[in-house]
């Protein structure tokens, strides 16, 4: 199968006279203007996450937990309808939150891997939520009093929602590291999977420089530590062991995604898909 | 059918402004007193009834029993002197 | 549950008992009250708040694939608040010494009754906006004359959800405005909704007068306020309207006003369909049963965790 592609791969470049000039690209697909790009991944990181978040609705371990996480799925989906349309009036192409959300492929959507993950069983679900909350109220924390009007004032509002999922999460995954031998055992396993995708919450790239320049400006080391510091806290407590660094998996940023987001995204835009132009 | 314990049961107690009594909203189950307290502001404080929360547990209060309705509560109905509306303050005062 | 034969009750406590409930007062968890009273109580309580359970099932069957972030949302929180009405339902149970965790194992057994309409499919989008016109506008016709029931913590839970049920019902019928005036597949969509609907909608009520034993107690006794097929008749007549609105058509040829009653007469509910599936033959009633175990299983290493946590945490309280 491969030798016979290259067969006829091979006739075809040695009938193209121009050769080098045409058919060389660039390493990856261009990418939108920076604050555009920004304000995809933080708003596809929620949008995601709260979809699968919301997959829990009716199905947790009891109904206070329905609640619970029923809110904080309403709440991640509402910071990405801000951050989207944010992101759509910024780019001037007339793309709204709901045109980013429901049709855009899987490689436009620029969310980290972590958030799109199955959700596996509950204490995937806390652990998962929790490295992202920590993330997340120590991001919305520097956002809230940066330069661009438009983000401070959407972080200010989803930093007070972060740090109730962050207190929420992190109590679980302390009851879960800290219950039963059973319990223990399993969110560590969780912990163990999880902490590979980490990495790419802290991944700075040409956006963030470039965004930086128009006064979004993050210290991404900085936060590194706190978000170290919070973590080791919590799981001190929770009396699980924090894994070692080992090689990461990224890609998200330019998507780049697991095999799961396409899925996701299958069902997630399913109907709005089939009626296109359709008011909802 | 199974084994399994409940969590244990909490009151909850809602004040809905600043300043305003706490009111009995309902109740939960948690484990503890933090977890009662997280579950009573996403279930009894989801639409912002609330500035500050109470949990109990439902085993501390002790109620009234119906059969003391009489004796605890009637004789408290007769006493006018209680309230000022039983005072005559001459006319043209307008301090009250 | 005890089985102990219903005791013979103290006339003189029956009386006093029956004359607070005619004196419109509400009877509070401590009070005296026949045992009949508690047992219908626990009984139609219990079946509210497995309703509210199971009915969370099919309206999130499509939560994830809701067509635009605003009815994403709405749906999200809508789901949530039916899970809130179960929860302060059976918290009023609790009130009458009957936990939870009893009541659940008897749902999640199959030997509770839940409200026959959530054993019905949820096919397409527009399920989502007829659910929330006609089950919860059939929910608010029932809860709001149970909100003047006798059972004060009922009662009370019932005000609660009553504010809840109004945007219920209201997103759900904005759903249906919605694809009223949208494409002819949306209008196709919706309209097969309706036809799916309309008919077990009507059956929420419950039996005919006629047929409903428990009825008259129940009546006497406040714990319900007005027969089944009164509050049916409620819900046709505000109902009839709305679809006139929205230009869609109700599945009834036999649907006609009677300007004498001021009623909508209606025709014939298929009541062998409601036997089928209160006992069980609905076309859902498997699948709803497994989801709740299914949850419930999946979770129970979740909740002695949490348990656990706690009495470690209490030791080393007391410890120090
Ligand atoms: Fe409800
Ligand atoms: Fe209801
Ligand atoms: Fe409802």
């Amino acid at each position: 199968m491969a030798a016979h592609e290259e067969e006829e791969g091979g006739v075809a470049a040695g009938e193209a006279k121009s050769g080098v000039g045409t058919v060389a690209g660039p390493r990856q697909a261009p990418l939108a203007a920076p604050l555009v790009e920004y304000l995809l991944r933080l708003g596809d990181d929620r949008l995601i996450l709260g979809h699968r978040m919301s997959e829990w609705t009716g199905h947790g371990p009891i109904l206070e937990e329905d609640i619970a996480t029923a809110n904080i799925a309403l709440d991640l989906i509402g910071q990405a309808a801000q951050l989207l349309k944010l992101a759509g009036e910024v780019e001037g192409k007339g793309r709204t939150e709901d045109t980013l959300a429901y049709f855009r492929d899987g490689v436009q959507f620029r969310n980290c891997l972590l958030v799109e993950l199955p959700k596996g069983d509950f204490g995937d679900t806390m652990v998962r939520q929790f490295l992202f909350d920590a993330h997340s109220v120590l991001l919305w924390e520097a956002l809230a009093g940066c330069g661009h009007a438009g983000i401070a004032g959407i972080a200010a509002k989803a930093l007070k929602e972060d740090k109730y999922h962050l207190r929420h999460s992190s109590e679980w995954v302390v009851r879960l590291g800290d219950g039963t031998e059973e319990s223990r055992a399993r969110v560590q396993r969780s912990l163990d999977r999880l902490w590979k995708y980490t990495a790419e919450l802290f991944a700075a790239d040409e956006i963030d420089d470039a965004v930086a320049a128009l006064g979004v400006r993050v210290d991404a080391a900085g936060l590194r530590a706190r978000w170290d510091a919070m973590v080791n806290e919590v799981l001190a407590r929770a009396t699980l062991t924090r894994p070692a660094e080992g090689a990461a998996q990224r890609g998200g940023r330019r998507g780049r995604h697991t095999e799961h987001l396409g899925h996701l995204l299958a069902t997630m835009q399913s109907v709005a898909r089939a009626h296109p132009g359709a008011t909802w | 059918m199974s084994s399994e314990t409940s969590w244990p049961l909490w009151e909850v107690f809602t004040q809905g402004n600043a300043g305003e009594p706490f009111e009995h909203a309902g109740s939960l189950h948690a484990t503890d007193a933090e977890h009662a307290l997280q579950n009573a502001r996403d279930v009894y404080a989801r639409r912002g009834e609330a500035v500050n929360l109470w949990v109990v547990p439902s085993s501390a209060i002790t109620a009234s029993a119906p059969s003391d309705a009489g004796p605890f509560f009637e004789p408290g109905n007769d006493k006018a002197y209680r309230h000022p509306q039983f005072y005559k303050v001459p006319q043209g005062i307008r301090v009250f | 549950m005890t089985q102990t034969t219903v005791p013979q009750e103290d006339p003189a406590l029956l009386a006093a008992f029956e004359a607070r409930i005619a004196a419109g007062e509400s009877i509070e968890p401590k009070d005296w009250m026949p045992e009949r009273y508690r047992k219908q109580l626990t009984r139609m309580m219990a079946q509210h708040a497995h309703s509210e359970i199971v009915g969370m099932l099919p309206e999130g069957n499509w939560i994830t694939r809701a067509p635009s972030l605003r009815r994403k949302m709405s749906l999200i929180a809508k789901v949530q608040d039916e899970a809130g009405h179960g929860l302060y339902i059976y918290c009023g149970t609790e009130t009458l010494g009957v936990d939870r965790h009893d009541l659940f194992n008897q749902l999640l057994d199959g030997s509770a009754k839940y409200s026959s309409i959530f054993n019905y499919p949820t096919l397409s989008w527009a399920d989502m906006g007829v659910i929330g016109w006609f089950v919860d506008g059939a929910a608010i016709v029932n809860q709001t004359v149970l909100a003047k029931a006798s059972y004060g913590p009922y009662a009370r839970a019932m005000v609660r959800i009553c504010k809840e049920e109004n945007f219920h019902k209201r997103q759900g019928f904005e759903i249906c405005a919605t694809l009223a005036k949208g494409t002819p597949a949306q209008k196709e969509m919706l309209q097969d909704a309706v036809n799916r609907f309309w008919w077990p909608s009507l059956m929420m009520f419950g039996p005919s007068d006629k047929d409903s034993p428990n009825s008259a107690e129940l009546l006497k006794w406040r714990v319900k306020r007005k027969t089944n097929d009164e509050l049916r008749q409620r819900f046709v007549n505000l109902t009839v309207p709305q679809a006139q609105a929205i230009g869609v058509t109700l599945p009834d040829p036999d649907l006609r006003y009677d300007a004498a009653t001021k009623n909508w007469e209606f025709g014939e509910i298929d009541w062998s369909e409601f036997w089928d599936v209160v006992k069980g033959n609905g076309p859902c009633n498997v699948e709803r049963l497994e989801a709740r175990n299914a949850a419930h299983d999946a979770g129970r290493w979740v909740r002695e965790a949490a348990l656990a946590h706690a009495a470690k945490n209490a030791r080393s309280v007391s410890a120090a």
